[in-house]
């Protein structure tokens, strides 16, 4: 009796599956591409939709960083007495100039709110007990720094400079909305305004700030020349630029830098770190985006399913020939979901240049950096790979139940 | 074109005893078959259609199972064997030829000779040798590079055969080979088959074809799923 098995050498293995699917399938290029495109769409889909989403989100944080993770704010902590808490410090003179020693701060100055106003503010000396009250602007002090720590723009004129303040000149600057309310209209003829009897030469007009919007109401006068002259016993807030990230550094060094003996009588506001705003904003995008991608694919491999079933049907004398000439039921099937994984592949692959090219045209035509994660572009192919395997379970497993005998009488 | 291992000429290669195919609710289509077939035979069985033999020849290439009876090919008893057992079995000592010759369109002749050796075990160093032996014997030597829709009836069965015999098969089990193909083209694939199995090669041919019957030294009848010796 011979041994049924002492002639097999070379059995049909991964090789030839590979071989007999990419075979199979370039026998029909046009269906191919067709199916293909399905999921050339839900993983082009998915990747655009994950570049936006990354894109967008970085344009988010970047703006977001741009107003919020570069200022902080100092100033005496509340007069509360809490058991455990530090005595409340007042900020020194020359808070301005210690924090801008510090390394990671770009720029500082103090603000304080004259409470209640030394004098009424008015645009002419002359005072008409007569006159009706009027709204009165408010009296700040502030130092050279502030106008860049609260991101500030001015309308015209120039800000309180190192000048002034050395030299406690009575000069001021005004808010938009307090030259309107005394009527100054231009700086450059040197306007006066009074503060009770004392006059200060108006030196420009703030029209922007980001932070201290009350500024925008006031008379600022330089801190130097409100301690000689307006009373001022100590600045009210300092508000310090920050370098991106700095903030969880600087919030544990300010308070000594201000004060050695008492350098937690601060109120210290300074910036998260920024990992993890950038990934909380990041993750709420995605979570949005990704569903519409995973959606898309879904219908890719439901695709996927429904062609290789059609394709089952209509190679059943293929597959009841492979079956004759040798072809276990586990090879046909390997070869059908090699078929899959293959047009998954193609999908994933073709897919994942499709979605990229997108997120680049669309990042480019708005002047912003496209962002994509380099993993996303395997996770994608690999992604492909799994719908098309996935989808093909089906159509194999029917096309390997098919009696060979059968598959060749109905495949005729 | 023998076989490298297997039988030796004369020994009996298939044994069917007392073999039945029944299918619900209570068709019979084979019923009690004897048979012994031996290396080098050519064997034709001839019978009207709905006669069982398409039936008996799905059992002979172990594409169905008898429902009772044993069936023994090149010395294994089929009964006990699964499915992945008898399929390699059947890649292995069987060659098939279809009278809708079962071609690939897509695939090259020279394509569709190769896989009938990819299920086979035949070491992939020698499939293209044997499959362009096996085109040049079957005179299609200039048509290795065509596509079946391209060829003539008579060269697709040809090719069909190329793909059967590249293997080296114990047997080869032919479904009305020629049903498709005019006298002329009838004539040449006939010859063709006699030249095989002067070489050696077991031919078993199914047909309703008296001419086609008559190439063979063996001839059986089939009727209402009882196969008889012809005279």
């Amino acid at each position: 009796m011979t041994n049924p098995f002492t002639r097999r050498t070379d059995a049909f293995g991964v090789r030839d599956v590979v071989v007999e699917a990419i075979l199979g399938l370039a026998g029909r290029p046009g269906r191919l591409a067709l199916t293909a495109l399905v999921v050339v769409l839900g993983i082009g889909s998915l990747v655009a939709t994950v570049g936006f989403a990354q894109t967008g989100a970085r344009q988010v944080q970047a703006r977001f960083d741009a107003v919020t993770a570069r200022h902080g704010l100092v100033k005496p902590a509340a007069d509360q007495a809490q058991l455990g808490a530090a005595p409340p410090a007042a900020l020194p003179w020359d808070a301005a100039e210690r924090a801008t020693r510090l390394n990671g701060v770009t720029c500082a100055g103090t603000i304080t709110k004259l409470d209640p106003p030394p004098g009424q503010v008015t645009a002419s000396p002359v005072h008409d007990p007569a006159a009706a009250p009027t709204r009165q602007p408010q009296i700040m002090t502030a130092t050279p720094g502030l106008l860049d720590a609260v991101r500030g723009h001015l309308h015209e004129g120039v800000w309180i400079d190192n000048f002034h303040e050395q030299r406690a000149e009575r000069v001021a600057v005004l808010g938009v909305r307090a030259a309107r309310l005394l009527g100054v209209l231009r700086v450059d003829n040197q306007p006066a305004i009074f503060i009770g009897a004392t006059s200060f030469t108006v030196i420009g007009v703030v029209d922007q700030v980001e932070y201290a919007a009350d500024l925008l109401d006031a008379v600022i006068v330089p801190q130097s020349t409100a301690r000689a002259t307006l009373g001022l016993t100590n600045p009210g807030e300092l508000h310090v630029g920050v370098e991106l990230g700095a903030g969880p550094i600087l919030s544990g060094q300010i308070g000594l830098q201000l004060s050695s003996d008492n350098p937690s009588g601060y109120q210290v506001v300074m910036p998260p770190p920024m990992s993890s705003t950038r990934q909380q904003l990041t993750a709420d995008v995605n979570s949005l985006f990704l569903i519409l991608g995973f959606v898309a694919l879904a219908i890719g491999g439901v695709t996927i399913a429904v062609v290789s079933s059609m394709a089952v049907m209509e190679r059943r004398g293929e597959i009841g020939l492979r079956r004759a000439i040798g072809a276990t039921r586990g090879a046909v099937a390997a070869q059908f979901v090699a078929e899959s994984a293959i047009l998954g592949l193609l999908g994933g692959l073709v897919g994942t240049a499709a979605g990229t090219l997108v997120v680049t045209v669309w990042s480019l035509a708005r002047g912003w950096t496209p962002v994509l994660d380099v993993r996303l572009a395997v996770a994608a192919a690999v992604t492909g790979v799994v719908v098309g395997v996935v989808s093909g379970l089906i159509p194999a497993s029917r096309a390997a139940s098919l009696e060979p005998a059968t598959a060749l009488q109905e495949g005729t | 074109m023998s076989a490298m291992t297997g039988p030796t000429p004369g020994e009996v290669v298939i044994r069917l005893s007392d073999v039945s195919k029944s299918f619900p609710p209570n068709v019979l289509a084979v019923r009690g078959v004897d048979l012994e077939i031996r290396r080098g035979d050519f064997l034709s069985i001839m019978g009207p259609s709905g006669s069982g033999k398409s039936t008996l020849l799905n059992l002979l290439g172990l594409l169905d199972v008898p429902t009772i009876g044993r069936y023994e090919l090149a010395g294994v008893d089929t009964a006990g064997l699964a499915d992945k057992a008898r399929t390699s079995l059947r890649g292995r000592e069987l060659g098939f030829v279809f009278q809708a010759f079962h071609l690939l369109a897509r695939r090259t002749v020279l394509e569709n000779v190769l896989l009938g050796m990819s299920y086979s075990g035949v070491p992939r160093g020698e499939r293209r040798d044997r499959a362009v032996t096996a085109l040049n014997r079957m005179g299609l030597a200039h048509r290795v590079g065509a596509y079946p829709p391209t060829l003539s009836g008579g060269e697709r069965q040809r090719v069909a055969l190329a793909r059967a015999v590249a293997g080296t098969p114990t047997v080869l089990l032919a479904d009305e080979p020629t049903g498709n193909l005019d006298k002329a083209t009838s004539q040449g694939v006939l010859e063709l088959l006699g030249e095989l199995n002067a070489d050696g090669l077991t031919v078993v041919v199914v047909t309703h074809d008296h001419t086609v019957a008559r190439a063979a030294g063996r001839r059986h009848t089939m009727d209402d799923g009882r196969l008889r010796e012809a005279a």
